[in-house]
């Protein structure tokens, strides 16, 4: 998509000084937006900047207890305060909606195909029938394989991919003017999302919709949006198109959220956190600048009043090419264009100087580890019905000192392998070396010795700390765990939170009285609490907001850094491993396909999946974005039900139709065993033909 | 979903085995019908009393597990043995069956209906006066014990015959003796003679139900896909009712098992109070009359209806709710 | 910020404070909470008045006075009396006694064995759940009633302990079931898996992690538990298998009294205004009870619900609907 250039035409969707409160408390506090014909508009912001209320608000979407104001006009008839049943002809027909969580957003108990056809049926006057024929061809259209089958499958049998897909179809089923996207592909894996954001860009092209495109993700924003408006606390504090947005932002959050996004490419230097957190939706807000508090830019003028969102001294004109923000020092900004480093304050982080890799101690070792579940049916008597192999070959190798990043797509096995090597007990197959000792020889008391020295960290601060446990009892439980003495475990809890930047006082706080961040700061504490040799951090940051995600990953290298630890960092997000890695091991279906030395793995992949991988990472740059290859992988990763002959890749590997049949037939029938790039060096991949 | 059913259908039979078993074995000891016959007048000698019990096989001296093996052996070729009287307890047992079940089936489906129907609209006017009543309403019903309710039933129809002078709703009996008249009177006076006592039934049902569907529809109420349907271009009202109403019934299945349970005690009560003859005011009769026999064909009969239930729940949850049916 | 930074350095001159434990935090929230003190008030003075009432009035509970009979509430009867004679103020704090004895412990017991079985059930899952589940299925199935009104006539000698157990026995399946699925659930959960990993042992795990976490549940049902207990011995009593006259209960003057109340309320309304007042009283603490152990209940209701967003890797933990 390349931007347009400005249309002198009057705006398809007009949103005049939009406000929405919820009981009282404002979560949208005037949002203005033009969105033209055939434009994609991206919308970014963290969570509870008011970005889903705020596409929710222009379809009368919001649940009861939401008061909105302002202007919503589509080709100049007023939509708020419309009648629901006029209301009703418009949502769907000329506006329709891509939800973030397809499971959810399906009825669960209605096939999808009788979904599509109900949509369909609303609008147009056609018989049951001609509508189903119509739901046929527009999952066809979103690339769903079988569209004729597909009809009578209920949501809970598609993939996340497929529902999503499903979804694009029914939002454009009656070729509305207007398609409002709200985070469609948060919940998907990145081979996925690069599917999902391509058929969504073929469903825009075929009707011809302009696009409002909600995200969290600058990445995403970047390869697909035109114009750029961002949310902060409610109010749109940046606009300009994509490209300028990027090279030359004017607000100090804008300047901040780029700075803090790690990318996969591994340019762009230390991360840049932005201090404090992100203000919740409904928060009440003081008079000045929404953001002044966390503003590395702030001045006394910023708190007496908020600043409007105003293009500077230097733009003249108006349309959709202008840049405007609402920061007094944007035309400081828009002169000096200072890197986020300049800017903010980078946290000086101590060096470690690790020594040669092969005088560390080994951490831990896997070697061909596989598991399988059974896969039952039945009532009391139940059967066996074939099995699920999780995991099917896994080698890992984590030293002292050092970052091993885990990487695959949900489903490959990732957090199967972790609970294997936690369970501290013999694996169904293969062998767990944890700290020199043979977990399959490991008695009670070892057992209970060992666990202290590997702790986890999970994904949801949020899901991962008892809500009914004060932090400090939190703290002390591990230590309990080991029978240290109550006196001494409580000692300990002040110390455990102010190594994690926690102030003391706050151990007699529930969970919930913490920001997420604090939370993940909290479990990150927990852990350590043992003074353990190898953490296991399972997507530690992905549930986290992007200005806060940077703190919390240097936090993790200062600890790295200070107390020797060794991280087995397990993720979905390749740039944030690209950041934290010393090594890499990628994983496909139950197998690790590659690995070795990250700037090895990630600059020069051999794998062809690890190719892919990347390439369906979109980077935080417009420019870089669209000049990059695009190389789709096709369809859904296999059922792990089925064990397969030969490479598990290749029914999806983009090199394998390409090469002569006898090669292929090797594919088919040898599984490729990894091999190193050369001997001695740190590098493996599982493939018969590796570049 | 067959599969499945099969699998709830086994795992049924293994609880009524069971639960037959165990409820044969605590009558056949926890009763003493030898002092039903040693009480007579005149006191027949022990060897005549021994005879009676061994005859109907009630004797304390033969092992309880020997005692249960001629009754199942009975029960599996139709015989039920014989009441305390020495009469076929099956005569009694068709007799009372149909009595009660008219009474349990119009009950509970009355209830349940009645109780989705106000729950769910009480979820959709959540906090307007209505919902307010309608949950003060349920809460009195909830706290008042059925026979509590029934009597009160009872009282208010004595009340309304001895101020009109005669018989305004039916309290006695489910049917008026010798009625004559074609089969539209009689299912006329049927149904009036229902009234109370479902009323008393039902109401109960309603409240609990009502609750329940209340909280169900209310998490569906904020559900993503009644968003979803809302941005197709439903209209609210028809979003809640094909996509909403649907999805709440669900948990109800679970529900309609359990509520069975607590009915059948209400339905003894119930029956007692209204004076009709059936399985609950027998059991009640069996119990003081220490008349083994009767009270094991009523525990049959009550684990029997409440494991249909429980079987119909699971039918009904399974064709409700496609999920299951490939678990 | 500052402020923040003056509490760090406090920190670290002063002695390190060890944090406050969580009973400690929750027996404070308790204290706090004004609808809890006036509900263990009214549950004070209730026990006050059934166990020292008897001693203040002259009149037996069972004793009758013949010369009084169906009299309204005088100096001398103060609840006035029955068709028999027998003095209502007598009887009703005689049954208040049963009462409150039976509704509280029927309660007690009944969660307390449910959430023992449920929680195991749930947590060891395989054959533990298997087992438990078909035995509370079986019980199920048994009418309670039934099982009861058998055995009564065999437990008459023991008295109305056993009567207790029984009505608790058969009373506490369906929460069972609840608290199995609520386990099943939360073992799933990351902070139970996070104590695993911490070598936390399963009873211990149940106990700080599991039940508080299904606390709100319990409470609820126990509160409803007291009410229905004293309501289902009421049934019970009425065909004369649970409080044999001449002993009474509340449930016992209810089901006597409902009948003639138009007429002569005071056989009704002294012991219908004691039940609600129990019972709401007891409704009361077991609200306070779950505010002080749910840290969530004061802060923030009313904020919208932000949607958190979910990411490949999470398994999906919904609950069916």
């Amino acid at each position: 998509m390349t931007t347009p250039p400005p249309t002198p035409t009057a705006p398809l969707l007009t949103v005049r000084g939009l406000t929405v409160d919820f009981d009282g408390h404002p979560a949208v506090r005037g949002v203005d937006l033009d969105l033209h014909r055939g434009e994609t508009l991206g919308l970014v912001g963290e969570s509870g900047s008011g970005k889903s209320v705020t596409a929710l608000a222009v379809l009368g979407l919001l649940p009861a207890t939401a008061r909105t104001g302002g202007s919503v006009r589509l080709d100049g008839r007023e939509l708020l305060g419309l009648p629901a049943r006029q209301l009703a002809t418009v949502r769907g027909r000329r506006i329709a909606m891509v939800f973030q969580d397809p499971l959810s957003a399906f009825t669960p108990v209605h096939r999808i195909g009788d979904q599509i056809a109900e949509a369909v049926r609303i609008h147009q006057d056609v018989g049951r029938a001609a509508a189903r024929r119509r739901a046929a061809d527009l999952l066809d259209l979103v690339g769903i394989p079988d569209p004729a089958r597909a009809l009578d499958a209920f949501p809970h049998e598609f993939s996340g991919g497929m529902r999503q897909r499903a979804m694009i179809a029914m939002a454009v089923a009656n070729e509305p003017d207007v398609l409002l996207a709200d985070e469609p592909t948060t919940a998907l894996d990145v081979t996925i999302q690069a599917q999902v954001l391509d058929v969504l860009r073929t469903a825009r092209r075929e009707s011809g919709a302009a696009l409002v495109l909600v995200s969290h993700d600058l990445g995403v924003i970047a390869g697909s949006a035109d114009r750029v408006a961002v949310m902060y606390a409610g109010r749109i504090v940046e606009t300009a198109p994509v490209d300028e947005l990027f090279a030359a932002p004017r607000h100090p959050y804008t300047l901040g959220l780029i700075g803090a996004v790690p990318r996969p490419d591994g340019r762009g230097g230390p991360l840049v956190p932005i201090p404090g957190r992100p203000p919740a939706a409904g928060e009440p807000a003081g008079p000045g600048c929404a953001f002044a508090d966390r503003c590395p830019l702030v001045e006394d003028r910023c708190r007496t009043a908020e600043p409007p969102l105003t293009g500077t001294d230097a733009d003249i004109g108006s349309g959709p090419g202008e840049h405007r923000a609402a920061c007094v020092r944007a035309d400081h900004l828009a002169a000096t264009r200072p890197a986020p480093a300049e800017v903010y304050p980078v946290p000086a982080l101590p060096a470690a100087v690790p020594r040669p890799r092969a005088a560390r101690d080994s951490v831990l070792t896997v070697r061909g580890l596989t598991r399988s579940f059974p896969r039952h049916r039945g009532g009391l008597l139940r059967r066996r019905a074939g099995e699920v192999h999780a995991v099917d070959g896994v080698d890992l190798d984590v030293r002292q000192g050092e970052t091993l990043g885990l990487v695959g797509e949900s489903g490959s096995g990732k957090s199967t392998t972790l609970y294997e090597i936690l369970r501290l007990a013999a694996p169904q197959g293969g062998r767990i070396e944890l700290l020199g000792q043979d977990t399959a020889t490991l008695d009670r008391a070892a057992v209970r010795r060992l666990r202290s020295r590997v702790q986890i960290v999970f994904q949801d601060p949020a899901a991962s700390l008892d809500p009914r446990m004060p932090v400090g009892d939190v703290l002390a439980e591990p230590l309990l765990a080991q029978r240290t003495p109550k006196a001494e475990a409580r000692r300990r809890v002040p110390e455990l939170l102010r190594q994690v930047g926690l102030d003391p006082a706050h151990a007699d706080r529930y969970p919930h009285e913490f920001s997420g961040g604090q939370r993940q700061r909290i479990s990150i504490a927990r852990a350590l609490a043992v003074r353990p040799d190898l953490l296991v951090l399972d997507e530690p940051v992905s549930a986290l907001d992007v200005s806060v995600q940077a703190g919390v990953l240097n936090l993790l290298q200062q600890l790295k850094a200070e107390l020797g630890l060794a991280y087995l960092f397990v993720s979905h997000d390749l740039a944030v491993v690209r950041h934290l890695a010393d090594r890499v091991a990628v994983m496909y279906l139950g197998r690790t396909v590659e690995s070795g030395t990250a700037a090895r793995v990630l600059d020069r992949p051999r794998h062809p999946y690890t190719r892919a991988l990347l390439a369906a990472v979109p980077l935080p740059d417009p420019p870089a974005e669209r000049a990059r290859p695009r190389l789709l992988l096709a369809g859904d990763p296999p059922s792990p039900a089925e064990r397969h002959l030969g490479c598990p890749f290749r029914t999806r590997c983009p090199v394998h139709p390409t090469l002569t049949p006898d090669r292929r037939t090797r594919c088919a029938t040898e599984t490729p065993p990894a091999l190193p790039a050369a001997p001695g060096v740190d590098h493996t991949a599982a493939c018969h033909y590796p570049d | 979903m067959t599969r499945y059913l099969a699998g709830r259908l086994g795992y049924y039979a293994a609880l009524l085995t069971a639960a037959v078993f165990l409820s044969y074995a605590l009558t056949g000891t926890a009763l003493g019908p030898r002092a039903y016959f040693e009480a007579k007048q005149p006191r027949p000698s022990a060897a005549a009393v021994d005879r009676q019990l061994t005859a109907l096989n009630l004797n304390d001296r033969t092992p309880v597990v020997e005692r249960f093996g001629t009754w199942a052996n009975g029960l599996l070729h139709g015989d039920l043995g014989r009441t305390i009287h020495g009469t076929a307890v099956n005569e009694e047992f068709g007799r009372r069956i149909w009595v009660s079940l008219r009474l349990l089936l119009v009950g509970s489906l009355l209830g349940m209906l009645l109780g989705v129907a106000a729950g769910a609209w009480s979820a959709v006017r959540q906090y307007r006066l209505s919902d307010r009543a309608l949950t003060v309403l349920s809460f009195v019903l909830l706290s008042t014990p059925v026979f509590l309710l029934a009597l009160l039933l009872k009282n208010g129809a004595i009340a309304a015959k001895n101020a009109a002078g005669h018989e305004v709703i039916p309290f006695t009996g489910y049917e008026t003796p010798n009625l004559a008249g074609g089969i539209g009177t009689h299912l006329a006076d049927w149904a009036l003679h229902l009234l109370l006592p479902t009323l008393s039934l039902a109401l109960g049902g309603l409240a609990t139900y009502s609750r329940y569907q209340r909280a169900t529809m209310l998490d569906v109420l904020g559900a993503d896909y009644l968003r979803t349907a809302e941005a197709k271009g439903l209209t609210r009202g028809r979003a809640l009712l094909k996509h909403g109403l649907r999805t709440a019934v669900i948990p109800m299945t679970t529900m309609f098992a359990y509520a069975f349970l607590g009915l059948f005690t209400g339905a003894a009560f119930t029956e007692t109070i209204f004076g009709w003859h059936g399985m609950g005011e027998w059991f009640i009769q069996a119990v003081n009359e220490q008349d083994v026999n009767s009270v094991a064909a009523v525990n049959l009969f009550a684990a029997v209806v409440v494991l249909a239930a429980g079987f119909l729940a699971d039918a009904l949850h399974a064709a409700l709710d496609p999920r299951v049916r490939t678990a | 910020m500052s402020a923040e930074l003056t509490a760090v350095a406090q920190q670290l001159t002063d002695e390190p404070v060890a944090p406050r434990g969580r009973l400690r935090l929750a027996a404070g929230r308790l204290a706090g909470s004004r609808g809890a003190l006036a509900g263990l008030v009214v549950l004070g003075l209730l026990f006050l008045l059934a166990f020292v009432g008897p001693y203040l009035t002259p009149w037996d509970y069972a004793a009758p006075d013949y010369a009084n009979l169906r009299q309204p509430p005088s100096g001398e009867h103060w609840f006035g009396t029955n068709g028999l004679g027998q003095d209502v103020f007598a009887q009703t704090v005689r049954g208040l006694q049963k009462s409150l004895v039976i509704g509280l412990l029927v309660a007690v017991l009944s969660t307390g064995l449910a959430s023992l079985v449920g929680a195991c059930a749930g947590y060891f899952g395989g054959w533990t759940d298997r087992v438990l589940t078909f035995l509370v299925d079986l019980l199920l199935i048994f009418p309670a009633f039934l099982v009861i009104a058998v055995l009564s006539p065999r437990l008459r000698g023991s008295g109305w302990i056993a009567f207790v157990l029984l009505l608790a026995v058969f009373n506490w399946m369906v929460t069972a079931r609840v608290v199995r699925s609520m386990t099943r659930s939360l073992r799933e959960r990351e902070f139970v898996a996070a104590a695993r990993y911490m070598g936390v042992g399963p009873f211990r795990i149940i106990w700080r992690h599991v039940l508080p976490n299904v606390s709100s549940f319990l409470i609820i049902d126990a509160t409803v538990t007291v009410g229905g207990a004293v309501m289902s011995e009421a049934a019970l009593s009425y065909f004369g298998f649970g409080v044999r006259p001449p002993d009474v209960s509340l449930g016992t003057l209810l089901a006597a009294g409902a009948a003639d109340a138009p007429v002569f309320p005071w056989l009704f309304y002294f012991a219908a205004g004691l039940l609600v007042l129990f019972v709401l009283a007891v409704n009361l603490v077991g609200d306070g009870l779950r505010d002080a152990l749910d840290p969530t209940a004061a802060a923030g209701r009313h904020r919208p619900r932000r949607r958190s967003r979910r990411r490949p890797t999470t398994p999906a933990r919904r609950s069916t609907p």
